[in-house]
């Protein structure tokens, strides 16, 4: 697994929690570094053992945590980051529901080695879709919930997420787009400087 | 198609296009132009009052511009805040009575988007602009990652040598080396021998044939020295000439100078470096430390250097063997 997925859940863990509770995860998994790489690539199974290792120490549901760490990547300061280069999508909420089909491709285009799942939007009616997620990484459908959950208030949208349907190995989330300009929704600076 | 659906074809495709006609005079301005310069500055204005041609050369008038028509021109604003354009000009019309001059901002683009505070929409749909943007920010973002983590792996290749115990020249072992099996000797009370050598006429070699045959002599040196010692021996390089030898378990002196004397003789043979002889020969100072002396390893080396130089200023090529107290010469 791409070491910058691997250090997004640790950077997740040490700045929504805590510097310890990431410390208590990485001897539960028996890590014998203290950091991930974000330019190294790391065994798959270290990915998802970092994942239930974090559900042990925290004892909240795997599903709530990793939803979280959706949200968390797209509104945490700190990954300021990831949050433009998916708004780099499309200049509107539905817009950047289209654009989420060629994310594995941009991804890999920026980090040749970085392999995203892949998704796939269908508009069931005007302003209902349904996003299926297909890949390596299991609970990502989780994640991506967190971060449409923000994006949508990004662009200010008013949208109702359904993942009840997410099951391994199908991950489908359910989106109603209710009012795309409900909100003021917050600035994206087509050519601001991001350090 | 009438003129005003050639400009909403226009806007749409080419959002910085101009019309000019045969005159100069700008008919038309794209939608991304006319935000450029907010104020409607266009309004019965020349092209050349707002664009300066920086590519080709000698370029003053539509005349000098047609005559360039489809190919690559670089203009700029005359008047702050300015930008740079890649253009190209078409002529439209049997006598050319009309031109339209499309524009990009070519390299300049991540600047000039933010000096004019350009969004996705100032952009043709079909432009590459935004896909640039992109790229430009998630290359930047992974090339600084890919930095931090460059930086990380030189402290640690620092950190690394500094903990080594090798000489990478020679593959010998280097100064540290010596301070550990030293320290070891010291603690355990043993009998052992420390051997200063300072090789002779070395910077000859190296100014007269090179720092490659410099470095080939100090290779051979350091396989004279190992062929010489015993296993148990440590034999390093401390300096660029100046060698180190740490001889414990000795019970005669008589052996010590014996290994000085073959040491100089070995290495006063000459050393072929393509087909050119390189001569050398070397001073020695040896200390012997006796069994329970607790001596102070500092003490030792000291001692050694005295009898080194010792050694070298009485003539090189020979050793000074001091056998705890006083120098006893051969």
């Amino acid at each position: 697994m791409h070491g910058l997925i691997n250090r997004s859940i640790q950077n997740f863990i040490s700045d929504n929690f805590s510097l310890a509770v990431w410390r208590q995860v990485a001897r539960r998994v028996g890590m014998d570094f203290e950091e991930f790489e974000p330019m190294l690539t790391y065994e798959n199974r270290l990915t998802s053992d970092v994942i239930d290792a974090m559900t042990y120490v925290l004892g909240r549901p795997k599903s709530e945590l990793l939803e979280d760490l959706g949200s968390y990547l797209v509104s945490h300061p700190s990954q300021e980051g990831v949050r433009r280069l998916l708004r780099f999508g499309g200049v509107g909420f539905e817009d950047f529901l289209h654009s989420l089909d060629e994310l594995h491709d941009r991804a890999k285009l920026a980090v040749p080695n970085l392999y995203l799942p892949t998704m796939e939007l269908d508009q069931v009616e005007r302003g209902h879709f349904t996003l299926v997620c297909r890949g390596s990484l299991p609970g990502f459908g989780n994640v991506m919930t967190g971060i449409l959950r923000v994006i949508a208030d990004d662009y200010g949208a008013l949208v109702l997420l359904d993942n009840s349907c997410i099951s391994e190995g199908c991950e489908k989330i359910c989106i109603k787009l209710v009012d795309r300009d409900f909100a003021q929704g917050r600035g994206f600076e087509l050519g601001a400087l991001v350090s | 198609m009438t003129h005003s659906e050639h400009s909403r074809v226009l806007d749409t495709l080419c959002p910085m296009h101009l019309v000019v006609s045969k005159s100069g005079d700008i008919l038309h301005v794209g939608p991304t132009l006319r935000k450029l310069r907010p104020e409607d500055r266009y309004t019965n204005t020349l092209f050349f009052d707002h664009f300066a041609v920086n590519r080709p050369k000698m370029i003053h008038s539509i005349e000098d511009i047609h005559w360039h028509s489809g190919m690559t021109m670089h203009l700029s604003f005359r008047q702050d805040p300015s930008s740079t354009f890649k253009a190209v000009l078409v002529p439209i019309g049997e006598a050319a009575e009309i031109f339209v001059i499309n524009l990009s901002f070519g390299i300049a683009i991540q600047e000039s988007v933010r000096r004019f505070g350009l969004t996705n929409a100032d952009f043709a749909a079909t432009d590459m602009a935004i896909e640039m943007l992109y790229l430009i920010e998630a290359k930047s973002l992974a090339m600084s990652a890919s930095h931090r983590l460059n930086l990380k792996l030189q402290i640690a290749k620092i950190a690394a040598e500094e903990q080594a115990f090798t000489d990478t020249l020679t593959g010998l072992k280097n100064r540290r080396a010596i301070d550990h099996v030293l320290a070891r000797l010291v603690e355990s009370n043993q009998g052992f021998a420390v051997m200063q050598i300072d090789l002779d006429f070395f910077k000859n070699v190296n100014d007269t044939l090179g720092h490659a045959a410099g470095d080939h002599v100090l290779q051979a040196a350091a396989r004279i020295m190992v062929k010489e010692t015993r296993v148990e021996d440590t034999v390093a390089r401390v300096g660029g000439d100046e060698f180190t030898l740490i001889l414990p378990d000795l019970l005669d002196a008589r052996d010590l100078r014996a290994v000085g004397e073959r040491l100089i003789n070995q290495l006063e043979r000459p050393i072929l470096f393509h087909g050119r002889q390189c001569r050398i020969s070397a001073s020695i100072g040896t200390v012997w430390i006796r069994p329970d002396k607790n001596l102070v390893a500092e003490d030792i080396l000291s001692s050694a250097d005295a009898a080194l130089y010792h050694s070298k200023n009485t003539g090189r090529a020979r050793q000074t063997v001091l056998e705890d107290t006083g120098f006893n010469q051969p």
